[in-house]
């Protein structure tokens, strides 16, 4: 379990002015979780992940893994204790000078493990990563994914509990980020190891995450599950980056583009209904329709599937008598739809 | 054979067994202070870069100490160090003339120099890299053994070959201390006593001499990049 408490990070800009990167953050991230922090640049995530191996030293605060404050450890406990938290780059940070082989065995070297070991341990490892034809390659002669795979693989090279990811598929493209995400998915299906990742694409929380952070100016301004945090945003922030992957919330520019037919007609009701519960399996839509009489005209729809179940929502037309219409509005609430009327065109009581 | 090479440099023959002195002086010079002078500007080049700010050993007052005292003795010209530094040069190797007098003065003005062309080799190696080295719980000393100095083989062995060739350039004025050498050789008959035949030769000796260490320095360099 890793637990950042009251974490403060101040920077002495060139002006020797104090910049404060990190503002009282507190965060914990339980065993085999994949979390995801996300937040535009210069918002602090970078800062943070990097208080967890210590890489960067809070000024003030609590970095405490699995019960162990690593600040009041010595240098050397320290280094000890970073072995055992792998970090993964977004440009990968192999060493040139090496082969595959060599970046990977890279941090075996005082492992206590002999040449044999180290050779067999590689070799499992860049089998992990599907690798295993490039061992004498240099990082030179590799592609984006093949060099993250490799640093991957150097970073599991002594079995860490832990693996931090900054922006590891930023400079990746689509498919490559894909199989990546995918890799790390599978490392923390089949070896339970908890990941820390930060970006700033919410595809990727949306791919593999099960808990997010969103950061924003150097504070946690919204944290949770990440089905919770899709489904019900409460922050702009979050608003914002949910805007980026899905289509639902883009309906207030299409709204002001007025595009014929969106717009309610007299006596009709626009809405979002959004999907706020896991378990949806009503058709709801059709027994709306038949039960309150009312016609729901579908104009907009994107659901995904983010951590299991379903995501999103439509945009929905309601039609009908007014009363009916708020006796559907509300049973639907009752079944934990989200229901946020956008625009209201009956004509008022 | 005798009569050709007497007629085309009757100088250079007579004094053949000057001149074979002067190159063996110059060898000695050569590696004495080259080889002095790699370790210090080794140990300077890597304090300095461990040392500066955003370093992994982060010093100011060695740092600051260290990179005004490299800079002072750059800008010293050697001929003034030659004479300078002879009280020092009496001290520490008992006299102050012959090849042991150039011996110091030849390491101060050739470790500066040196010491900047290991830590601009040293920056060039991506900071991410060192950070990786960290965060796998590396040793400050082995990150400067397996990273920094791992991966800028090939712009150190640069830098080690161009400061042999300026080391060279400097023994030639090691005459000025009577410790001899090439340059020395080349003043004394070559430009004093007008014997052409003798400054030619001593060229011809410095470019094979610079062509050789260049080649070297290459071949090294060439080998330790990817």
């Amino acid at each position: 379990m890793i637990e950042l408490r009251n974490i403060v990070k101040t920077f002495k800009d060139d002006k020797e002015k104090e910049v404060e990167a990190l503002k009282n953050v507190s965060i914990t991230i339980g065993d085999s979780e994949i979390y995801g922090i996300i937040g535009f640049s210069g918002a602090g995530k970078s800062t943070l992940v990097r208080c967890i191996n210590l890489l960067e030293k809070p000024t003030s605060g609590e970095v405490k893994i699995d019960g162990v404050d690593l600040l009041k450890l010595s240098h050397k406990e320290l280094r000890s204790e970073r072995k055992k938290i792998g970090m993964i780059f977004q440009h990968f940070n192999l060493m040139p000078s090496r082969t595959v082989f060599g970046n990977v065995s890279f941090p075996l070297k005082k492992s206590g493990l002999g040449k044999k070991e180290i050779q067999k341990k590689v070799r499992e490892l860049l089998n992990l990563v599907e690798l295993s034809d490039k061992e004498n390659a240099y990082p030179s002669e590799l592609s984006g994914g093949q060099k993250q795979r490799v640093a991957i693989a150097r970073a599991l090279a002594n079995d860490p509990k832990i693996l931090l990811s900054d922006e590891a598929t930023s400079a990746l493209d689509p498919q490559t980020t894909e199989s990546i995400l995918k890799l790390l998915k599978h490392l923390n299906e089949k070896l339970g190891i908890t990941i820390v990742l930060i970006t700033h694409e919410m595809d990727v929380i949306k791919r593999i995450c099960s808990r997010i952070a969103v950061m924003e100016n150097g504070k946690v301004v919204e944290e949770g599950d990440v089905f919770d945090i899709f489904a019900n945003p409460k922050h702009s922030l979050t608003k914002d980056f949910i805007k980026t992957t899905s289509n639902l919330y883009k309906l207030d520019e299409i709204l002001k583009d007025d595009i014929n037919g969106i717009s309610p007609a007299d006596g009709e009701v626009l809405t979002r209904l959004t999907y706020i519960q896991k378990e949806v399996s009503e058709p709801l839509i059709s027994t709306v329709t038949k039960k309150f009489d009312v016609d729901l005209n579908i104009l907009l729809a994107d659901v995904e599937i983010v951590s299991g179940s379903p995501v999103g929502g439509t945009v929905v037309k309601f039609s009908g008598e007014s009363i009916k219409i708020d006796e559907a509005i509300q049973y639907l609430r009752d079944r934990h739809v989200g229901v946020e009327v956008i625009k209201d065109a009956r004509n008022p009581y | 054979m005798q009569e050709i090479l007497t007629s085309f440099m009757p100088n250079l023959i007579d004094k053949w067994y000057e001149f074979l002195q002067a190159i063996v002086d110059t060898i000695i010079m050569e590696l004495w202070a080259g080889g002095i002078g790699f370790v210090l500007g080794f140990t300077f080049g890597i304090t300095l870069t461990v040392t500066r700010e955003g370093g992994i050993c982060e010093n100011k007052p060695v740092f600051k100490i260290l990179d005004a005292v490299t800079n002072l003795f750059r800008s010293i010209p050697f001929i003034i160090l030659l004479t300078a530094l002879m009280p020092l040069s009496r001290a520490i190797m008992g006299t102050a003339i012959n090849i042991q007098g150039a011996i110091v003065p030849l390491v101060f003005g050739s470790v500066p120099f040196f010491t900047r062309q290991v830590q601009s080799a040293l920056a060039q190696v991506q900071p991410g890299l060192v950070e990786a080295a960290e965060s796998m719980g590396l040793s400050n000393f082995e990150i400067i053994t397996r990273v920094y100095l791992r991966e800028s083989a090939g712009q150190l062995a640069r830098a080690t070959t161009i400061t042999a060739i300026s080391l060279l350039g400097l023994t030639a004025m090691a005459g000025v201390v009577g410790a001899g050498g090439l340059g020395d050789f080349a003043i004394r008959y070559g430009h004093d006593r007008n014997m052409k035949d003798i400054t030619w030769a001593t060229v011809v000796i410095l470019v094979i001499a610079v062509s050789l260490l260049q080649l070297v320095g290459d071949t090294i360099a060439k080998k330790s990049t990817h």
